[in-house]
């Protein structure tokens, strides 16, 4: 038996509802997420607020459909860029070899050497707590682990016939990486940012949590909890919500991640 | 044995060094002078030139490097621009703080979790192994800032069996910190059964397969005694470079449980110096964290042919 098929289904379900409300607190909420109403504060969920109101009286559900919309922009574009730089480095220095690839290879180790989280609080001192900083920091602090595994899927796949066959045949080197070598490397890729998106999402969440993400007023699922702490006694699902909608979303990632390795690296199967 | 011991802790020293380069770095970075930075707005302009000549800042930017390095070495990393303490010793001190929560929630963690995947590996597909990758996959996804604030509600707010935040020194009272210390130790040890119980089961379920397993199966010898003496002592090697990891990246992430539960930790310092811009405090954690994450590396792979005697021979 595989968990493949419900993995790949309960994943895929969740992430497709997160998906929706993130594309439609883009561009309608039922309530404006940052509108204060001083008549409705910490109101329970029920009533004309689905989800309840939190201490300035906004609207708890649309602030969660905003928040999804946000977190989902900034994991989006982090992953493409920790993706796109790591790739470029792991083709470049896999392919070419040689000194180049043992100085790059030793930095780019040293950078391992940060637990990710720590190296984007590092850069976030750097470039400062906003949308672009925590961008900029995230995928510089995840580039180093894409990078390690493009590189090792190159290292082996030159060695492979065909890259032979299309240097024989008198392609470039930058031809032979384009159409031989890039392809091949689609799969495992596609594995890591998976998780990746789950990475950077989790790490988002809690540098917001922290303080250092999104600034306030505006809504993130992590700035969102954090507020929520100061009123936890008597308001709990200012706590609840927020956290069981990024726990939800890991789960699905994780299950969706589990499924597409299982489709595209048969070794893992069931694993 | 000796060579791979003696190539290994030589492996680490470039490490630390492109490490040191990078903090050096990130200061650099930062907009506007060091200097400056330190004194703050207000600072006249021959206080500001003493103090960029003490840092050696009037210097090419290598000499700089070696000036801070050499001072690093020797345990001076500068003092707080807020408080005006030493770094190291600011940073020592809340390390422990840290050290103590992220060391007995690993250990139990492994303890309960490294048997359960295995269990889970042997009895694959089985109602039991099907229950246990639910639990981990559910404690994995669920993030520690939430699952500390979920606990903090239900045992702290709704039960009132334990204090909800704060933190009280051992010195001070050892019953009333064990008290403190139990839900920031139960927050990360549920969030990292989740991570090592998938891992455990991962590498015992690749052992399983292997040949050997059926030949000593073949052989006649009883399942405990397979499972105990060829599967699973083969099964812990990758499990025990998790736990090194783990260490080191919990100690990264450690910030947030730290603020869930106010907890005065190595985490906590770190982001408080990044809202005060607290510079030399931001470099001396930060440093910290990162040599600590080697060294525990380095001793995992040093202690990694008790487990598994193959990567000497290489």
């Amino acid at each position: 038996m595989s968990y493949s098929a419900p993995n790949a289904l309960i994943g895929g379900t969740t992430i497709g509802v997160v998906a929706v409300a993130a594309l439609i607190g883009a561009v309608w909420t039922p309530y404006d997420p940052l509108a204060i109403d001083f008549m409705a504060r910490l109101a329970p969920p029920g009533g004309a607020h689905w989800l309840g109101t939190d201490e300035f009286g906004r609207d708890v559900l649309s602030r969660l459909m905003a928040g999804a919309s946000t977190s989902a922009w900034i994991s989006l574009l982090t992953v493409i860029l920790a993706v796109g730089a790591g790739t470029a480095l792991g083709v470049f220095t896999g392919f070419v070899r040689g000194w180049v690839d043992r100085v790059l290879m030793t930095f780019n180790d040293a950078l391992l050497a940060f637990p990710g989280i720590l190296l984007a609080l590092g850069l976030l001192a750097v470039f400062g707590a906003n949308k672009y900083g925590i961008i900029f920091a995230l995928g510089i602090a995840y580039t180093p682990s894409v990078a390690r595994v493009v590189r090792g899927t190159v290292l082996s796949l030159r060695e492979r016939e065909f890259v032979e066959a299309s240097r024989v045949m008198g392609n470039s080197e930058i031809y032979t990486m384009w159409r031989h070598i890039l392809p091949n490397c689609i799969a495992p890729l596609t594995v890591l940012a998976t998780s990746l998106f789950g990475w950077v999402l989790l790490a988002e969440s809690a540098l917001s949590f922290l303080g250092l993400g999104v600034p306030p007023p505006a809504p993130t699922w992590g700035n969102m909890l954090a507020a929520s702490r100061a009123f936890i006694a008597q308001a709990a699902w200012l706590g609840i919500f927020p956290g069981l909608c990024i726990s939800l979303t890991l789960l699905g990632i994780n299950l969706l991640g589990d499924a597409v390795r299982d489709r595209l690296d048969p070794r893992m199967r069931g694993v | 044995m000796l060579r791979f011991a003696v190539t290994r802790i030589l492996m680490a020293v470039p490490t630390l060094l492109i490490v040191a380069i990078a903090v050096f770095a990130l200061i650099r970075l930062v907009p506007g002078d060091p200097a400056s930075l330190m004194l703050g707005d207000l600072a006249d302009a021959t206080s500001l030139a003493s103090l960029r000549h003490n840092l050696g800042l009037d210097r090419p930017l290598p000499v700089q490097f070696a000036i801070w390095f050499q001072n690093a070495l020797s345990g001076d990393l500068g003092r707080s621009i807020t408080s005006d303490q030493a770094v190291l010793p600011l940073v020592i001190e809340r390390f422990w703080v840290s050290a103590k929560v992220v060391m007995a929630a690993v250990i139990f963690a492994s303890l309960v979790a490294v048997p359960a995947g295995m269990i889970a590996a042997w009895r694959q597909n089985s109602a039991l192994d099907v229950a246990l990758v639910a639990v981990s996959t559910l404690l994995l996804s669920v993030p520690t800032f939430w699952l500390g604030l979920l606990l903090l509600l239900f045992f702290g707010l709704k039960l009132g069996w334990l204090p909800v935040v704060g933190y009280v020194s051992f010195s001070d009272d050892p019953w009333r910190a064990l008290l403190y210390l139990i839900m920031p130790v139960m927050t990360l040890f549920l969030h990292e059964i989740g991570v090592l119980m998938r891992m455990a089961r991962a590498s015992a379920l690749e052992v399983l397969r292997l040949d050997y397993i059926t030949h000593a199966r073949a052989k006649g010898l009883s399942e405990s005694v397979v499972l105990w003496r060829h599967a699973f002592k083969n099964a812990f090697a990758p499990t025990w470079t998790l736990i090194g990891l783990m260490l080191g990246n919990l100690l990264g992430g450690i910030a947030v449980v730290e603020t869930v539960f106010t907890i005065p930790g190595l985490g906590r310092l770190l982001v408080d110096s990044i809202f005060a811009r607290d510079y030399p405090v931001i470099q001396g954690c930060m440093l910290f964290i990162a040599v600590i994450y080697v060294l525990v590396n380095l001793v995992v792979d040093l202690l990694y042919p008790m487990f598994d005697p193959r990567v000497t021979a290489e």
